[in-house]
């Protein structure tokens, strides 16, 4: 219990993940807590990954993550800026309502 | 003993601000919690000791993501209670998949173990304490062997702030803006005019 090892970093990061996937099921409807939900994901994502690279003494787990950070980042521009255009546009941002990007 | 309290608290303030992201009933508490979410998790990094990291998530998420979604939140004019409509509905199915994820996960993470060989496939170690620091470390590794990759995701932010700003941008007819091509354009010719103007007269 007192002795932290890799499990209990895996289990947060566990809950984490479960955490936003739940997020995603229960904000069906508002797209900017879905996005923040995957957000969550990608966080639990970064702490398996560095969870591993400290116990199993490999800098290459932190190097993977700092690239997750980047595309998190990215992925959180882009998405919000279709957010932006298309409340812009439709004056909502309801996901029911997002069925024109359809081809 | 004082390191598993630090990583309990830590843990505990996480998940709780984590189920409060998804729960909160407005979505400027949502990105609260979320900024609360990532000051624990860059303690949690911290404590595995990967410094650089921690302060990248401060920095870069903290200071640029989460400010992003702030920034979003507001200046949108979101009705929450029609967006929370169906909270309630979609409760029981999200809850069930997600007991049954978690589940899964931690059933894994019971039998699950290191492969004995697994010191053979380290393929970077983590300098002794003292030697050299984190970033240092992470510094060489990343310049070196990674330069590659380390300059395609420069080229992936590139492109993401090319589309993100393509995405936004519009033009909007009737508003006066600055033509700093036309401004820069001008000479002295054609805007200066000299005429010789006669005594006593006018022009």
């Amino acid at each position: 219990m007192f002795e932290i090892g890799l499990a209990q970093y895996l289990t947060v990061a566990a809950i984490l993940f479960t955490l936003g996937v739940f997020g995603i099921f229960l904000n069906r409807k508002n797209v900017i807590i879905i996005m923040m939900s995957i957000e969550l994901i990608l966080l639990a994502v970064n702490l398996n990954l560095v969870a591993f690279s400290s116990f199993l003494n490999d800098l290459v787990g932190q190097v993977f993550a700092m690239f997750i950070l980047t595309v998190a980042a990215a992925e959180a521009a882009i998405g919000l800026a279709i957010v932006v255009v298309f409340f812009r546009n439709r004056g909502t941002i309801a996901v029911e309502e997002i069925s024109q990007l359809k081809g | 003993m004082i390191t598993a309290l630090i990583f309990y608290m830590f843990a505990a303030i996480l998940v709780a601000s984590g189920v409060m992201v998804i729960s909160a009933r407005n979505p400027v508490h949502s990105v609260l919690f979320l900024i609360l979410c990532f000051f624990n998790a860059a303690g949690l990094f911290l404590l595995l000791g990967a410094e650089f990291l921690a302060m990248v998530l401060v920095v870069v998420y903290v200071g640029a993501v989460a400010v992003l979604f702030l920034f979003v939140v507001m200046m949108l004019d979101i009705n929450v209670a029609e967006l929370r409509a169906g909270f309630l509905q979609y409760l029981p199915t999200g809850a069930l998949i997600g007991v049954i994820l978690l589940a899964e996960l931690l059933a894994m993470f019971g039998g699950w173990a290191f492969a004995p060989d697994v010191e053979a496939i380290v393929q970077h170690q983590i300098p002794a304490v003292g030697h050299v620091t984190n970033t240092e470390a992470l510094g060489r590794l990343l310049y070196t062997d990674y330069a590659y990759l380390f300059q395609a995701s420069g080229v992936l932010l590139l492109i993401a702030m090319v589309g993100t700003i393509l995405l936004t941008l519009r033009r909007r007819e009737g508003v006066r803006k600055q033509k700093v091509a036309d401004q820069i354009a001008r000479t002295g010719r054609n805007s200066v005019e000299i005429r010789k103007v006669p005594t006593g007269g006018g022009i």
